[in-house]
């Protein structure tokens, strides 16, 4: 005997957790399946970057939507995910110039879509922000950006999912999800079976072994992020810090949580295995980090870091998600393979996933997308 | 082939032995220690313009430390020795060291991990309070700062650490007003018949509580802990303790020293990714590792108090043996007759360290009977009301999970201080088994690692 | 308080001049900065969690509760750092060199 629901979501993350919490707004019973424990991967060990600014103009919508559920997670959630409203700053180096155009242009479009962009010399930065070093050259100010923590967000919005009605099955690994007549049939390893009409597959790096196996297999590959906190220090950064660069390994950022720590990421992403469940920060990686955050901010470089993490993140080869109903199957739907790029729209993501299944279409640009792209 | 790369991780006690075995089969060793001398915690050598002698600093020890130092001064030039060097990472047969802003990574064949031990806590009230400090913290002070913690000490916890210091202190002079025990007599007549697998060391034992009490030091056994009393600015003032009986008792002090002895450092083990068990008795996640030291990662060997506290002698004898076994596995020859007395010695410390954990039992209760408003992880001032609250809230139970939602273990420590004792609190406030909960994971850096790393050449 | 640790021998060793919060302080050569600190004043740091003054706890570099700062700005755990003279020690973390609070 299946237990039955309007929807099932396999994959306990931030997408998952949030669309199972606005699934039950839509007043659908719905049954999420997770692995493990809810956001232990991509949704827990991310930056934690409440970011709009630097993503595609077209994702915009999307992350305004999810800025405006960020703004009432208190109150949605009833819990504190440490979201602080609180800036966030977009750097480009000397030595490369050119970025300075592309952080112009980019911000006349962003304030078409709702973004407000402040772009500033590097001395009017070090003016503001005095932690700079002498290699930065001009940075893009988003008042309105910030930063959570991702290690309670995702977990928050699967209780309030649980609060609000959702039946949460953690340690529930799926090994087959297939439809037979109207319903799909999802069974776990263990032998439970789970059946409704509709499902979303938030399954993250794991989502192509979902997805093929309704004919729709997508190219993504598991990695992983480097990041590192410090000790506690006097909170005085109040805005998250990025660099743009094409150049992964100069790719970093950072920002200090309200009780001091500073919050460290960037330098070439690690090896994942979704299938041993384990991803690891290499060493080489940490100390490409350091060294570009050193030549980021070298106020930095008197602190000491005292922990080291990862976790598995699915990458699409165009950095975009795959969202959106199948090309191939009625009632089933996807929303996997952030990038590395998921926190922020995350909430935005579950409430639109929801919207487009209770509801049947959004306003929200779904076009960039489609899982038809992959298709052979 | 390319001579054999060897890697010893710590030069205490296992530490020196295995670079000893390493050179005599004319390999050159690399040890790296984070300590300014070599000698480990136990064998610890006070700075070169001290003057204590080994009797005075090791007692019936002292010819052991020496020996142990002799043997390692003799390697000078046999090794490649990286005293104040941190290892904080290991990935794809690599060691990766800090000294200072230096970092080096060093590739190995074998790796011999001899990382040693730490104290074992059960958080107290009041044990954030400055002048609380570890049992062997108090000892390193002696030992090799010749200090005392404060002019009226308590000593409080239990283990054979316990008699030991608190001796120590009454010989040097310090003042020591009690020696508050949790464990029971009882229970250290039950031990007896694994502890006479080594009766001289039960006999020091025996002599250290008579030692004590000649001098008039109050000495409880079976006592509960109730607080450290004191003031957040100054610190410590007294200890407050129950008997056995159930009444309540307070001793003015300005120092206390805790400690439920031991728990091994096993950080790097996990970050060599070696498989690990719960071990009952003593209610540790360990390292596993078959009869020579060879754990469950390829090239990685295991020794002394870093793979399971077996005490400072097995630690001499693991060591060799873990030495052996990477030379054998090298295809070195290795004197197999050697290896089975050693194998021997090792089963009987096992006995012996048995019977250490059933005299002096670790008080999993405590933890659960902790008062909400007492910390229980002093790096991020958690209390343990805070977890609690935080399991209610959020039903986690596993150890990982728990850090993840409450930061008990997450700060610098690593949770090397709290983390048994959450575990505890945690198996008891869920009903589950200890085991349950799981141990926290270690991640790199085993130690804070400056963010100016690399900075320097190596 | 005049100090937490007691000195129970080795006192005959020639002298170290550091300054401990703008106040000179002597210790001698061969203590480590914990021992140089705590043999003249009660405590090495302030919680940064509100729980009060800490005098470090394991001296042997695990649980990293003795880090000092230097006046400018560097990071030093003390039970694991000899005293030296010149050195000048604080005992409250400085003020954050990258203010940003407008």
């Amino acid at each position: 005997m299946s237990a039955a629901s309007d929807v099932i979501i396999i994959g306990g993350g931030l997408m998952g957790s949030s669309a199972a919490l606005f699934l039950r707004g839509h007043g659908m019973s719905v049954t999420l399946l997770e692995t493990d424990l809810i956001g232990r991967q991509a949704s827990g060990t991310n930056f934690g970057n409440v970011r709009r600014q630097g993503r595609p103009i077209h994702q915009l919508p999307l992350a305004n939507r999810a800025l405006a559920i960020w703004r009432k997670s208190r109150e949605l959630l009833g819990a504190d995910v440490e979201y602080l409203q609180s800036g966030h700053i977009r750097v480009c180096y000397r030595e490369r110039p050119e970025l300075i155009e592309a952080m112009e242009d980019y911000a006349a479009k962003a304030r078409l879509e709702g973004l407000d962009l402040e772009l500033l010399t590097g001395n009017a930065l070090r003016a503001k922000f005095p932690f700079f070093g002498s290699d930065v050259l001009a940075g893009s100010y988003s008042a309105m950006d910030g930063h959570a923590n991702p290690r309670l967000a995702a977990p928050a919005f699967a209780r309030a999912a649980q609060r609000m009605g959702a039946t949460i099955c953690e340690n529930t690994k799926i090994v087959d999800a297939q439809k037979v007549g109207e319903d799909f049939i999802v069974t776990a390893q263990d032998g439970r079976t789970f059946r409704a009409p509709i499902l979303l597959i938030t399954a993250g790096a794991w989502g192509n072994a979902l997805s093929s196996q309704f004919g729709e297999p997508v190219p993504i590959v598991p990695r992983g992020p480097n990041m590192s906190v410090t000790e506690p220090v006097p909170y005085a950064i109040h805005p998250a810090v990025g660099v743009m660069t094409p150049v992964e390994e100069e790719t970093v950022y950072f920002r200090q949580v309200a009780r001091g720590n500073i919050v460290l990421g960037g330098s070439t992403r690690g090896p994942s295995y979704p299938d041993d469940y384990r991803a690891y920060v290499l060493p080489q990686n940490t100390l490409s980090q350091l060294k570009q955050i050193r030549r980021l901010a070298p106020a930095l470089g008197k602190l000491n870091i005292i922990r080291v993490w990862s976790g598995i993140e699915g990458y699409m080869p165009d950095s975009q998600p795959v969202m959106g109903p199948s090309a191939t199957t009625s009632g089933l739907y996807y929303a996997f393979g952030f990038s590395g790029s998921g926190f922020q729209i995350g909430p935005g993501v579950g409430e639109t996933m929801a919207e487009i299944i209770a509801q049947g279409a959004t306003d929200i640009p779904m076009e960039p997308y489609k899982i038809a792209r992959f298709a052979a | 082939m390319a001579e054999p790369r060897i890697v010893v991780v710590g030069a205490g006690p296992s530490g020196v032995r295995a670079a000893e075995a390493v050179a005599k089969a004319g390999l050159r060793p690399t040890v790296i220690d984070e300590a300014r001398r070599a000698g480990g915690q136990i064998y610890r050598r006070q700075p070169d313009n001290f003057t204590r002698s080994y009797e005075k600093l090791y007692g019936t020890e002292a010819a052991r430390a020496k020996a142990l130092h002799d043997s390692f001064d003799a390697l000078a030039g046999k090794i490649d020795y990286r005293p104040e060097t941190l290892v904080w990472n290991i990935a794809a047969a690599h060691v990766w060291t800090a000294n200072g802003n230096a970092q080096e990574t060093l590739p190995y064949d074998a790796l011999i991990l001899c990382t040693g031990a730490t104290d074992r806590l059960m958080p107290v009230k009041g044990w954030n309070m400055a002048g609380t400090y570890s049992l062997g913290g108090s000892q390193v002070a002696l030992k090799s700062q010749a200090v005392s913690i404060g002019r009226e000490v308590v000593f409080m916890g239990s283990g054979p650490l316990l008699y030991l210091v608190a001796s120590q202190y009454v010989d040097a002079g310090a003042k020591v007003v009690g020696v508050l025990d949790t464990s029971s007599k009882a229970a250290r007549i039950k031990a007896l018949p694994d502890l006479l697998a080594m009766p001289s060391v039960l006999w020091n034992g025996v002599q250290l509580t008579r030692k004590l009490s000649k001098a008039g030091v109050p000495v409880h056994h079976q006592i509960t802990p109730v607080e450290i009393i004191g003031n957040s600015e100054t610190g410590v003032s007294g200890v407050r303790y129950r008997t056995a009986s159930g009444e309540d008792k307070t001793i003015g002090c300005d120092a206390v020293a805790v400690g439920y002895h031991l728990r091994p450092e096993t950080q790097l083990a996990d970050l060599a990714r070696c498989e690990f068990a719960f071990d009952a008795h003593t209610h540790q996640w360990l390292p596993q590792r078959d009869a020579d030291g060879r754990a469950s990662a390829a090239g990685v060997y295991l020794a002394g108090d870093g793979a399971k506290i077996l005490g400072a002698r097995s630690a001499e004898a693991s060591g060799k043996l873990a030495a052996l076994a990477a030379l054998s596995d090298l295809g070195l020859p290795v004197d197999k007759g050697e290896i089975t007395a050693l194998r021997r010695d090792v089963a009987n410390y096992s006995k012996f360290a048995r019977g250490l954990s059933r005299a002096f039992p670790w008080p999993a209760a405590q933890a659960a009977a902790l008062p909400d408003e007492a910390i229980i992880c002093r790096c991020e001032a958690v209390s343990a009301g805070d977890l609690r609250a935080v399991m209610r809230e959020t039903g986690a139970i596993e150890a990982n999970r728990a850090k993840a939602f409450s930061r008990v273990g997450m700060g610098r420590c690593q949770g090397r201080y709290c983390g048994l004792a959450a575990a505890e609190l945690i198996a008891a406030e869920a009903g589950i088994p200890v085991e349950q909960v799981g141990r926290l994971r270690g991640q790199a850096p085993v130690k804070p690692l400056p963010i100016a790393i690399g900075e320097e050449e190596a | 308080m005049n100090g937490r640790f007691v000195r129970l021998g080795e006192t005959d060793r020639p002298h170290v001049a550091l300054h401990v919060d703008g106040q000179a302080v002597t210790a001698l050569e061969g203590d480590t900065l914990m021992v140089a600190l705590l043999s003249s004043g009660g405590t090495l740091r302030e919680s940064e969690f509100g729980d009060g003054r800490r005098a470090g706890f394991c001296l042997m570099g695990a649980c990293q509760d003795c880090w000092v700062w230097t006046e400018n700005g560097d990071r030093l755990r003390a039970c694991s750092t000899l005293a030296a003279s010149g050195q000048r020690i604080l005992t409250s973390q400085p003020e954050a060199t990258w203010p940003n609070l407008g």
